[in-house]
């Protein structure tokens, strides 16, 4: 469960970026995040994986107290948490199989569990075909795949997808979000950022939207208006 | 961290080795080029030392034997003399053999003309000390046995050379300091760069939730690989230059002013080795803990 509570966020710099945000997405749930550049979407995304602390208010993301959370924490809270960014972030050195097997060794998975789980993801998101190709080697729907099945592979109970369909044509977007929802049918609570309009009132899902730093619409009619 | 991930992360920093090997070469030749200076310094400072010891030791104190003694009464002082700590040798010289070399000195300065050795020279001892930094409790020592009558020391000379040593010591541990503290940066600096090539990999690895010292240990791993075989290149580097040089000074110097110790001896291998795995060790996995800090704040 993520849950915001008149959570202010300022820089050293004088901006404020929250201004009093309060939410609640519940666990299995599937909801967008949506606002213009500027609006406080990264702070929110950050706040979540503990890279800022609130200035001021609570958050709490899959039982952890994030202002008051201990350095030495972060890494579990990041565990319960799956990132997907829109530049997919992949490592283009390693096959598509080391990219998600890194995922898992790099929080201390055994090989054997390691020679088990990555191929089930893989096949999860349809890449079991491509498991020695190289990032470079896959087109731009394919890299977000992977990127998905690293974010799900240490089987984390949310999602965050930023701009996950940024870098994607109309079809392989549509794709990338139905892989979303199936994701989230699985029990996997699901927060996508996103810019997509007519993404978003096509899977009728609950939308936060966020401008200036506060929260400006929150409905489960797939609908918001800025 | 698990037991069972350390053969990963080991594997996975030398993996990095190969993977960034112009980074790796950068990072070797700058270990071997900083080592190559602090193990020729050392080896400067342990041949000037040695020098300035065997220097100190010509510095001789001398024992004059009371007049009224017999020549056997005079010799067995010897035995005393010699159960003093700070007594390295301690060498009996006959007041006629002292008048010989007196006139070899002086033959020729008719000063000394009618002059009868029997009263005017007197036996002796030539006293030489492990630590001349003691002259001066030494010559009140040998002062005080029955049957020695003066004692003559340089002090102004032992304490010369002593302050030669220390100086000389200062300087090195300063000059060294420095010189690791500038190997250190430079290293530091390679070791960044070559993060800064992985920078995505770290923040993967934060991202997924890793922990900073899971993160951290393939670094240090190729940090100490690296810095031992910059290590171990220079240290065999350094012997053949100072073989090389040694062959080259001992042609030049006829008159035989320097005297240099060989690199394979015991006391100085030792030191070498110690110098360049210790710096070795500290520049690679120093140099790499501290770089990688940078990366960590993901």
């Amino acid at each position: 469960m993520i849950a915001f509570s008149d959570v202010t966020k300022s820089y050293s710099v004088g901006t404020h970026a929250l201004r009093g945000v309060s939410m609640q997405i519940e666990d299995g749930e599937f909801a967008f995040l949506v606002g213009p550049s500027g609006s406080g979407k990264s702070t929110i995304i950050k706040l979540i994986t503990g890279e800022l602390k609130p200035t001021s208010g609570t958050v709490h993301v899959n039982g952890y107290s994030l202002e008051r959370i201990r350095r030495r924490e972060i890494p579990y809270l990041r565990r319960t948490v799956g990132v997907v960014f829109q530049d997919f972030r992949l490592i283009d050195t390693k096959s598509v199989y080391d990219n998600v097997a890194f995922a898992m060794r790099a929080i201390g998975a055994r090989e054997r569990e390691i020679r088990e789980r990555v191929p089930y993801i893989l096949e999860l998101v349809g890449l079991e075909n491509k498991s020695r190709r190289h990032p470079t080697e896959l087109s731009g729907g394919e890299q977000q795949r992977l990127a998905i099945a690293r974010a799900l592979v240490n089987n984390p109970s949310t999602i965050i997808a930023d701009e996950p369909t940024g870098n994607l044509d109309p079809a392989r977007s549509l794709e990338i979000m139905s892989l979303l929802q199936e994701i989230n049918n699985l029990g996997t609570t699901m927060l996508v950022v996103t810019h997509e309009r007519d993404l978003v009132e096509r899977f009728g899902k609950r939308v936060i939207a966020i401008d200036e730093g506060l929260v400006v619409h929150d409905g489960t009619d797939g609908y918001y208006r800025l | 961290m698990k037991l069972t991930n350390l053969g990963y992360l080991i594997k996975e920093g030398i993996r990095g080795i190969f993977l960034h090997g112009f980074m790796s070469l950068a990072a070797v030749v700058v270990t071997v080029a900083c080592l190559l200076i602090v193990g020729s310094f050392s080896c400067l400072v342990y041949n000037v030392n040695v020098m300035v010891e065997d220097l100190n030791k010509t510095n001789e104190v001398l024992a004059f034997v009371d007049d009224s003694l017999t020549d056997a009464e005079a010799r067995s002082i010897g035995t005393v003399i010699n159960q003093i700590p700070n007594v390295h040798k301690a060498e009996f010289v006959h007041r006629d053999k002292a008048w010989e070399s007196f006139v070899e000195d002086h033959g020729n300065d008719p000063a000394f003309d009618g002059v009868d050795p029997k009263t005017t020279i007197r036996h002796r001892f030539v006293v030489t000390l492990e630590d001349n930094e003691l002259m001066k409790e030494t010559a009140a020592q040998l002062e005080s046995i029955t049957g020695i009558d003066k004692v003559n020391a340089a002090y102004e000379i032992a304490r010369g050379f002593s302050t030669i040593k220390n100086v000389l010591h200062i300087a090195s541990v300063a000059v060294i300091g420095v010189l690791l503290v500038v190997s250190l940066l430079i290293i530091s600096n390679t070791v960044k760069l070559a993060m800064y090539d992985r920078k995505d990999e770290i923040a993967i690895m934060k991202m997924v939730g890793a922990t900073n010292g899971f993160i951290r240990l393939p670094f240090v791993v190729e940090g100490f690989v690296l810095g031992m075989v910059g290590a171990m290149i220079a240290f065999f580097l350094e012997w053949a230059m100072y073989n090389a040089l040694v062959e080259k000074l001992t042609v030049v110097d006829t008159l035989h002013l320097f005297s240099f110790v060989p690199f394979t001896q015991p006391e100085l291998m030792q030191t070498m080795v110690a110098t360049f795995v210790a710096a070795g060790l500290f520049v690679g996995v120093v140099g790499s803990w501290t770089s990688i800090r940078k990366f960590m704040d993901v």
